[in-house]
């Protein structure tokens, strides 16, 4: 029958009739419905199977806390697992799938489970599955992910988007029941900056889910009346489908805005959910309660579920789990569910309550002072069995049974600080303490105040105050008259009879035997047992488990509850997807590129681009015929060494560096001397840290007596600039001296080899004399290019040819690389990428990233004369420690195979010949390694203990992970030019 | 030696300016701007001050400030530091020009292609700044100016008129991602 629990009114829309289907089968709904109310709709109790012992289950709860009705929704790769069906929207098409059973939900084999529970108690799997140990990876564990967990992943790519966002107020207020709508009105007339949040659909908490709340309007009207006014106020931001899941430090919270969870796929371009952090200046937390259960041997069975999610299902959704309920309560809160559903014709079995004192009633029986003692009913609730009064027993058949053990403030946010709640004996419940900063306050039932009338007044009232903190004047606006019944209620945790199993965490399977299983074990700190039951974990976290275990824990010990306290609470207050916090940030939007300057002109050639940082460099350059990278390299390589190539060196650091004592600056952020480096000329410098090791080398070039560029390697460019900023500031603020990047500003190319002098000519304007007496090695200056193109050239060389870096403004730089290229024609210019780069200046036997690794001294480098002892300079004393300086410490040397076939590789390490290859007889290791042309070989450079002293030696190179162990000559790291004439021609 | 001039390409890789338009918002790639960086000598603020209003009217704001004069715009950096925005049309060597005025009581740095400028306009570009910035970009009034991280990327965000018209400074490498996340941005809300 199509919707045979299907009751009179609610707040669906019964002209928008939905279909959906579960487990394959199809049914009907409301739009306004969730997944949850139009299962119940259609009778259907049984949703999942438990964790461990895959239990029938039903849906508990009317909410975020649901611990049981979790779903695999939708299909393909948008399915998502342990989707709470309370908390889905039903739209037109919906599908969702039972989890964790098999083959099917009503017949599951693995239910095997629970008739073996006597072996599956708390912390079984550290008891039983010990041995032989090998069998734990693949056997054991395999077993249990199969038999036990909640849904499946599909292994697909999320085909969703998600945005991140930022958000500024002067008051969040988290909840939108009666107390968060007063604080809004509040807030909102007064003129401040206002977000309501609202993690449902609509606003209103409980007001949309009781009756007769207000005394003199219906609860639904007065919040579509604050609403109303609230869209109308442009300081006033209304979110709903909106979580506030952590709150952080200085005011700052966490909050996922589900803006196409209610549609079957999100709009093109449109994300699926919003990440957004909220800067409050105030917070005021009115997330209400959860109600509690109370346990009894199998409490846990479709159909048993909280009072108060019984009473929003009628009241809102209009729906009945069953035509015949029954209540066990503790509190006058129960019976209400009682009245709204027998007000709504639904058949009121019995209204069981362990108190003696309790309300009485014409329409149903009240059984006070009575107990549930046990349940039956295979794959849904059939009847209870109640323990009256007197002692005696009776079967009550019922198709769903209301728990009200009591309700528990929503303290989490107010405790994701560190915070701790204190437990308030009064109304039997943990209460948040006083934040003491004031950022966040609270409000209603979050607070502890369960009536109408004192949630709405306490809502407003801290609404002011926290304005009042603002300086904003704010006043309580008039408010509805509201019911104001006081709390009633005994504590009544859990029934203290049968031997059967009582269920405390629904989700994680945990039972009032396994607490008490903890406790014999010695698992007596609340922090253990939870981790040694596993009691409060997964998706629910334990909203509606905790404080029963807390109470059943202080028991066994002799303790209050007080003394037993709470575990720590953290964020995320409900489950966020891990795409939301990605964000956009995933695949190639993980992280914004760079580009260089001619990158448009070297992607039209082919090249080959690799990561280094953010940037995308040329690799190297392949041209027709050539099928592996060795072929373009050598080919680069042997063009600069033979005619002229080109390369974009743009991402080398630049760092302008001006003012008076811009010299003297530099001398001391060099090790060596910069004082008297003449206008118009570079200076290769080397920078230590304090601790005496290089940080990074590069050139400075001086433009003007106050006016120096300094280039870093590309990976340090950050790093340089960030520790030249520190010493400007921090050490010597009384130097004037001003840095800025200029990393971007100059497109710059290296134009390398025998030719590059004759190519530039072509392209620098005649007024320049680039000849090898007016511009020598080492020379600088401003100049202009191509009819007056303002440049920079410095005469350098990476990669030990007569070499040049020319710069321009960035945007023409694709042009110049087009330049140079068709003026290079008659010299056959190459252009060459980054792995030429690295074999040319290996052959040279420069240091680069490899050899700067954080770990080296300028005497590793073969730089140690280099660290001036006439000036003081960053890290010059720590240089000197002895350690540092001994003289058979590491030195840069170049290698060799002997065998000139056989290929050294980078990481290798150097052990002497017969020495067993372990730790204690290393002797160095391999930093660069490149097959040379030029040489005709692999060749290597490599830091080698004493390794100035064994140059024409022998050395073992070793890598036990590649299988290498060859025999190599050590050398100068120079295998090219090692006077440096090739540079001065 | 060389005849023919070089021809500039913009932040983006193309010969004209890439101009978007995504429901009412439209996003331009400015390349008209010429910037220079001006950073005052150690204790020489006040005669810098008084040497550029002097010669060109230009008044260095305070942080999070912008100021106008004539052509020019000029933007709080740091402490003691601006940014100066000129048309590039009238001021083609803009940081010789500067350095002219400022002489010795300032460092001038040119800064024109270290920068990608997107000019921003639309009927409400807050929601768009909201998913790009930890800016209260709805406070922001015409004027202000202030530098905020978008996607990593380290920029300069300059309010013209309050929630319809902004100008976005970022590092010239990333313009094709930094253009890319605005235009995202743009796509999520239109």
């Amino acid at each position: 029958m199509s919707q045979k629990n299907r009751l009179v009114g609610g707040q669906i829309d019964r002209s928008r009739p939905l279909s959906f289907a579960f487990d394959g089968k199809n049914y009907e709904g409301y739009a306004g419905d969730t997944l949850a109310s139009a299962l119940l709709a259609n009778d259907v109790r049984l949703m999942g199977r438990s964790f461990k012992y895959h239990r029938p289950r039903g849906v508990f709860s009317a909410g975020s806390e649901e611990p049981n009705a979790l779903v695999e929704l939708r299909s393909g790769a948008r399915q998502e697992p342990n989707t709470r069906a309370t908390m889905t929207e039903l739209y037109d098409g919906l599908t969702a799938m039972s989890q964790n059973r098999f083959p099917s939900l009503r017949f599951d084999m693995l239910a095997f489970n629970d008739a073996l529970s006597s072996f599956l108690s708390a912390g079984f799997y550290y008891k039983t599955f010990m041995w032989p140990p090998a069998f734990w990876e693949k056997l054991y564990e395999p077993a249990i992910r199969r038999a036990a967990g909640l849904g499946r992943l599909s292994g697909k790519e999320d085909p969703d988007s998600y945005d991140k966002g930022f958000l500024h107020c002067d008051l969040l207020i988290i909840g939108s029941g009666p107390s968060g709508l007063a604080a809004a009105l509040t807030a909102g007339r007064a003129g401040a900056e206002v977000i309501l949040a609202e993690e449902d659909v609509v606003f209103g908490g409980r007001l949309l889910a009781e009756q007769n709340l207000l005394t003199e309007q219906c609860g639904n009207e007065w919040v579509s009346d604050v609403i109303g006014e609230l869209s109308s106020l442009p300081n006033v931001r209304l979110m709903t489908r909106t979580t506030i899941f952590g709150q952080y430090d200085h005011g700052i919270f966490g909050a996922v805005e589900r803006v196409s969870d209610h549609l079957p796929e999100p709009p093109a371009d449109k994300p699926r959910q919003i990440l957004w952090r909220i800067y409050a200046k105030r917070a005021l937390l009115a997330a209400g309660a959860t109600e509690r259960p109370i346990t009894f041997e199998n409490n846990d069975r479709p159909g048993v579920m909280l009072a108060g999610a019984m009473r929003a299902y009628a009241n809102r959704w209009a729906v009945t789990a069953s035509t015949d309920i029954a209540i066990f309560t503790n509190n006058d809160d129960g019976h209400r569910t009682a009245w709204d559903l027998d007000a709504k014709g639904v058949n009121i079995a019995a209204v069981i309550d362990s108190r003696m004192d309790t309300p009485s009633s014409t329409e149903f029986e009240v059984l006070s002072g009575a107990q549930i003692l046990d349940s039956h009913g295979r794959l849904g609730l059939r009847s209870v069995k109640v323990r009256l009064k007197d002692g005696s027993t009776r079967e009550i058949s019922c198709g769903a049974l209301g728990l009200s053990g009591g309700w528990n403030p929503n303290v989490h946010l107010a405790c994701h600080k560190r915070g701790r709640p204190v437990w308030n004996e009064t109304i039997s419940t943990f209460v948040p303490a006083s934040s003491g900063d004031h950022l966040l306050r609270i409000a209603g039932a979050a607070a502890g105040i369960f009536s109408t009338h004192g949630a709405l007044h306490s809502g407003a009232e801290e609404a002011v105050k926290a304005l009042n903190d603002l300086d904003v004047s704010a006043h309580v606006p008039e408010l509805p008259e509201a019911e104001d019944a006081p709390v009633k209620i005994t504590p009544f945790w859990y029934v203290k009879s049968g031997k059967g199993r009582a269920w405390l965490d629904l989700q994680n399977d945990v039972t009032v035997k396994d607490v008490q299983l903890a406790h014999q074990e010695g698992f007596r700190s609340v922090e253990h047992m939870k981790r040694y039951t596993t009691l409060g974990m997964a998706t629910d976290q334990g909203k509606t488990a905790n404080v029963g275990a807390l109470a059943l824990l202080a028991e066994l010990e002799g303790k209050t509850i007080t003394e037993i306290g709470t575990t720590i609470f953290r964020p995320p207050y409900t489950p966020v997807s891990m795409g939301t916090f990605a964000g956009r940030s995933r695949g190639k939007d993980f992280r914004p590129y760079r580009l260089t300057p001619s990158h448009k002109w070297a992607a039209e050639q082919g090249a080959v681009f690799v990561e280094a940082g953010n940037w995308l460099r040329a690799q190297w350059f392949p041209t027709q015929g050539e099928t592996h990278w060795r072929q373009s390299v050598d080919r680069e390589v042997l063009a600069v060494r033979k005619s002229v190539g080109a390369c974009d060196v743009t991402t080398l650091g630049k760092i302008d560096v001006q003012g008076a004592d811009a010299a003297e600056f530099l001398n001391h952020i060099y090790c060596n001397g910069f004082a008297k480096l003449p206008v118009g000329k570079v200076r290769y410098g080397l920078m230590l840290r304090e601790d005496g090791l290089a940080m990074d080398d590069g050139t400075a070039a001086r433009l003007a007596e106050d006016h120096f560029v300094v280039t870093t390697t590309t990976a340090n460019a950050v790093p340089v600039f960030r520790h030249m900023e520190f010493y400007r500031q921090c050490l010597w603020p009384g130097l004037d001296v001003q840095l800025i990047s200029t990393t971007e500003a100059w497109a710059q190319f290296a134009v390398a080899g025998p030719n590059a002098r004759k190519l530039l000519q072509k392209v620098i304007d005649p007024a320049y004399d680039i000849s090898n007496e007016a511009f020598p090695y080492m020379a600088c200056g401003e100049i202009t290019v191509c009819g007056d193109l303002r440049a920079r050239l410095f005469r350098i060389s990476f990669s030990g040819e007569l070499a040049y870096e020319i710069a321009v403004p960035t945007r023409y730089g694709d042009a110049l690389i087009r330049r140079l290229m068709e003026a290079g024609k008659e010299f056959d210019i190459t252009p060459y990428g980054t792995e030429a780069l690295g074999v040319l200046r290996i052959e040279k036997g420069h240091a680069a990233g490899n050899e700067l690794n954080g770990q080296s001294t300028a005497a590793m480098l073969g730089m140690g004369r280099m660290v001036s002892q006439k000036k003081d300079s960053i890290g010059r004393v720590l240089a000197g420690r002895p350690y540092l300086q001994r003289e058979d410490d590491y030195r840069l040397v170049g290698l060799k195979p002997v065998n000139s076939k056989e290929t050294i590789l980078a990481g290798a390490h150097l052990m002497t010949a017969g020495d067993t290859v372990n730790a204690a007889n290393d002797q160095g290791w391999v930093t660069s390694a490149a097959y040379s042309p030029h040489v005709g070989s692999s060749i290597a450079l490599a830091f080698l203990k004493n390794g100035e002293a064994r140059h024409g030696g022998m050395i073992r190179i070793v890598s036990p992970l590649d299988n290498l162990d060859i025999e190599g000559e050590v050398t100068s790291p120079h295998f090219i030019d090692p006077e440096g004439d090739r540079l001065r021609v | 030696m060389s005849e023919q001039l070089l021809a500039p390409l913009t932040a983006l890789g193309n010969d004209t300016p890439v101009v978007v338009t995504i429901g009412g918002i439209t996003i331009c790639e400015n390349p008209d701007l010429t910037i220079a960086s001006l950073a005052a000598r150690k204790d020489r603020g006040a005669e810098l001050h008084s040497k550029l209003q002097a010669d060109t009217k230009v008044q260095l704001p305070d942080p999070g400030k912008m100021m106008f004069a004539e052509d020019v715009a000029a933007i709080w950096t740091g402490v003691e530091q601006w940014l100066l925005l000129a048309p590039i049309s009238s001021h083609p060597d803009y940081a010789a020009e500067v350095k002219t005025v400022v002489a010795d009581s300032a460092s001038v740095t040119e800064q024109t292609d270290g920068w990608v400028v997107f000019d921003i306009a639309g009927n409400n570009l807050i929601p768009m700044l909201e998913r790009l910035c930890n800016l209260n970009s709805k406070a922001l009034s015409s004027g202000e100016a202030t530098r905020c991280l978008i996607e990593h990327l380290g920029c300069l965000i300059i309010c013209r008129e309050s929630g319809r018209e902004f100008t976005i400074l970022g590092p010239r490498s990333s313009a094709a991602s930094l253009h890319h996340s605005l235009v995202t941005a743009a796509k999520s809300i239109a």
